[in-house]
């Protein structure tokens, strides 16, 4: 929100990219910033928590430890010093997702230095989403792609794991080729969706929608009045009384 | 922040409560639906759209009189970025088939669908490829894929009602019946879907849907969506060309009035340039921030209704922008978190909405509209909202119900981003209720268009929030994650076609900007604002005082 509704309140100080600024301690560094007088143009996404946009690595003064968050998500702490790596050069895969397999050969295909992965861990002390990374990039050695997808699946592709990997891997682009493989080829194809694809190319429902179409509008009300409404706690294979629509 | 000892001890009225109304979930019991008369008596009431000030007439263009939110208004009133004299529209600096404005889902969709059909591509976004409110969207896509209880019928009543009726029939129709195969189109690109071990999908309810049908990627949908529609048009890079922090400030039109391309600006270059093209989709999203009446938004940070002026200069008729649409789920607590988008599907899955007394006084499946109306009017007129300690006013949204319907564990596997966003905050959503007020969502209407995405200028075509029509007055959930693969895979389809075959080649022009900047001085608006707006300003204005040698247009430098 704009910062006009920042209240008086605590100030503390913070270092942008070593310099100094005061600003309120109910902050995110990504408000921080423009309360500084940022206007940002990169760095800056959902402001919620989900494009990776905005991944930011921090220190305090007199620890070793580098602290990694999303600009948008993390609160400002006094005597943080940090900046945003809104970009990191990556490589990225080319590849026919009619024509690959969920094999450890597509991946290494795609990615030939995933094998030089050290299993150093740094990759997952730089997730800012506390993904385990490295147990992730183990499962695509292993040519587990089920394990990959499923451990991968909060990855916002921030690139931080990226950023600071020894050997060079882009560990989200491998995640993300992992999970399409398993969407495509491992998770079970839902039959019930190819049907109705089935059912709606035939023409099935055309009569029925042509007809709605050319209702007005009050007999269009009395019939969203009289629906059947699926009880949320109905088990899968209800249905319903009236099935002439189906 | 964890909550505050005063929250804390409310908590304690929605732990009385909530086992009855688990008791009562268990058997059945809904709290009543309203009907449709109720729900007019509401939305007239208590619906921030009704409300004095909330509607001003546009006073040129092609929708004059029309009188929609006045933050688009003003920047409807206002002049181009850029002097069309300043242009060298024979300094092309890009061509291309198809130019697409914007980078979301609509826009990658479509650019997936022109490729495919033999077009060369040019995506150019204004922040990065995929930064989109498709990006946001959590709880999931509509379509009715289980024929055994559900079929394209009941979806195309649901999404009328929703609308309160007025939605052009043909575009419900292409809506719906499109929807089972965009969700096996992303089935096939390798979305991971949430699924049984079967592979039934799994489906719930939303907002103003008589059947289950709203599939989901844990409550991530958008994110998944639009990771696997960039990575495929990563693969295609050949023939689909991304520029990235290019926003697009103007349409170039030529001799013949055919849409032919448009003035991009580069946001750290600060250079303008001309990209001509057989087509152009535009794909530019929603207003959010604009920040209408002063509401907090779930919107993506580009969210300023760019695509509206752009199409509006160059003739193109506004629809349903008189609605604006309120999720009644934004977070209130903590202040961080503020706007934040908590996804309808949380009342899907079955969690109550409650006052400050754990009581129930609205059904937490009602459409958007409604429901949102419902909170204001327990907030303001009947007052028994929950206040916070920053001032404002919130609901009760009973998360931990779910951990109890669906077994425990149920919160974090169902919903693992909020679960961790809100861990970070202290706050444990499977066993502590959420604390929310209706934000600012979707832009309901836009620019006038047809199922096939055609507009009223040839050669120019519009796709997803930016258009206007197919939700009527309100959309219901999963419809916008539809809305945008289904009339964007249209659009590239159309716009191709119409590169193919159709487009004439002519002398560029920006005669209708010229015409648009007359227009607005013979109405007697005097103004140097201008528009798009491109980025909202939220830096400090304390610290603007002293950027003495800064001169603004509009919040870009």
């Amino acid at each position: 929100m704009p910062t006009e509704e920042v209240k008086k309140e605590e100030l503390v100080p913070i270092f942008i990219m070593g310099k100094r600024y005061e600003v309120p301690s109910s902050l995110t560094i990504q408000k921080a910033f423009e309360y500084a007088g940022y206007q940002l143009i990169r760095g800056c996404g959902c402001r919620g928590g989900i494009c990776g946009a905005c991944g930011t690595v921090y220190r305090f003064p007199g620890s070793y430890k580098i602290e990694v968050g999303l600009a948008c998500q993390t609160v400002v702490q006094p005597n943080m010093y940090l900046t945003q790596i809104p970009f990191f050069p990556a490589t990225k895969g080319v590849y026919d997702m009619e024509k690959i397999k969920p094999t450890i050969e597509t991946l290494v295909k795609a990615y030939p230095e995933l094998l030089r992965c050290l299993q150093c861990n740094t990759c997952t002390k730089s997730c800012p989403m506390d993904i385990e990374v490295m147990d992730y990039m183990a499962a695509a050695m292993r040519g587990d792609v089920a394990r990959l997808a499923e451990l991968s699946f909060d990855c916002v592709m921030c690139g931080l794991c990226t950023a600071r990997c020894p050997a060079e891997i882009c560990q989200y682009n491998i995640a993300i080729l992992g999970r399409r493989l398993y969407g495509k080829y491992i998770a079970p194809q839902a039959d019930h969706l190819a049907a109705m694809v089935k059912a709606v190319e035939k023409g099935k429902y055309e009569q029925m929608l042509r007809g709605l179409m050319d209702t007005d509008e009050e007999a269009l009300k009395d019939l969203y009045n009289k629906r059947e409404i699926e009880p949320e706690q109905a088990d899968e294979d209800w249905t319903p009384k009236d099935k002439t629509h189906l | 922040m964890p909550y505050t000892r005063e929250l804390k001890e409310l908590i304690k009225k929605v732990e009385a409560t909530r086992s009855a109304r688990i008791e009562k979930k268990r058997r059945g019991e809904e709290f009543h639906l309203l009907s449709l008369k109720e729900r007019e008596e509401r939305l007239k009431k208590y619906h921030p759209d009704f409300k004095e000030g909330s509607r001003k007439e546009i006073r040129v263009g092609p929708s004059k009189g029309y009188a929609i939110s006045p933050e688009i208004v003003d920047l409807l009133e206002a002049k181009s970025r850029v002097n069309p004299d300043f242009i060298d529209l024979n300094k092309v600096t890009y061509e291309t088939d198809v130019l697409i404005l914007g980078g979301g889902g609509a826009g990658t969709a479509a650019a997936l669908t022109a490729q495919e059909n033999g077009a060369k591509v040019l995506i150019a976004t204004k922040l990065r490829h995929g930064d989109a409110n498709t990006m946001m969207a959590e709880g999931g896509i509509q379509a009715a894929t289980k024929g055994t209880k559900d079929s394209p019928y009941y979806h195309y009543l649901d999404v009328l009602g929703g609308g309160h009726f007025k939605n052009p029939p043909e575009l419900v129709y292409t809506l719906v019946t499109e929807a089972p195969k965009v969700v096996a189109w992303l089935e096939n690109l390798g979305c991971m879907f949430t699924k049984s071990p079967e592979g039934r999908l799994m489906t719930l309810h939303g907002g103003g849907t008589c059947r289950k049908r709203m599939h989901c990627a844990a409550d991530i949908t958008g994110a998944e969506i639009m990771r696997t529609l960039r990575d495929e048009a990563r693969n295609r890079a050949e023939h689909i060309k991304v520029l990235e922090f290019s926003p697009a400030v103007e349409l170039i039109l030529n001799e013949h009035g055919h849409c032919a391309g448009a003035v991009l600006y580069n946001l750290e270059t600060e250079e303008y340039s001309v990209v001509k093209a057989k087509a152009v989709v535009l794909a530019t999203g929603g207003s959010g921030r604009l920040h209408m009446q002063g509401f907090m938004t779930t919107n993506h940070y580009g969210a300023t209704g760019d695509g509206l002026i752009l199409g509006y200069r160059a003739g193109v008729k506004l629809c349903f922008l008189h609605a604006v649409q309120y999720h009644p789920t934004g977070a209130v607590f903590p202040e961080q978190a503020e706007g934040l988008l908590i996804t309808e599907k949380v009342r899907g899955a079955g969690a109550n909405v409650l006052n400050i007394e754990g009581e129930q006084f609205v059904n937490e499946r009602e459409p958007r509209d409604i429901e949102s109306s419902c909170f204001i009017r327990e907030c303001t007129e009947i007052g028994k909202g929950i206040p916070t300690p920053a001032g404002k006013v919130g609901i009760w949204l009973d998360s931990p119900m779910i951990e109890i319907l669906m077994g425990e564990g149920a919160v974090k596997r169902e919903f693992p981003g909020k679960f961790i966003l809100f861990k970070r905050f202290g706050i444990d959503i499977s066993k502590e209720p959420m604390l929310v007020y209706p934000t600012l969502h979707y832009q309901n209407g836009g620019l006038e268009y047809n199922s096939r995405c055609e507009t009223s200028v040839p050669g120019f075509f519009a796709a997803g929030e930016v258009s206007g029509g197919v939700h009527g007055e309100n959309r219901l959930m999963g419809n916008s994650l539809l809305d945008v693969t289904v009339f964007g895979r249209i659009a590239g389809v159309s716009a191709s076609l119409y590169a193919k075959e159709k487009a004439k080649d002519g002398k560029l022009n920006l005669d209708h900007v010229r015409r648009y900047h007359r227009e607005l001085e013979e109405a007697g608006i005097i103004t140097d604002r201008v528009a798009p707006m491109l980025l909202p300003d939220y830096s400090n204005p304390n610290v603007r005082e002293h950027q003495l040698t800064a001169h603004y247009l509009g919040t870009i430098r």
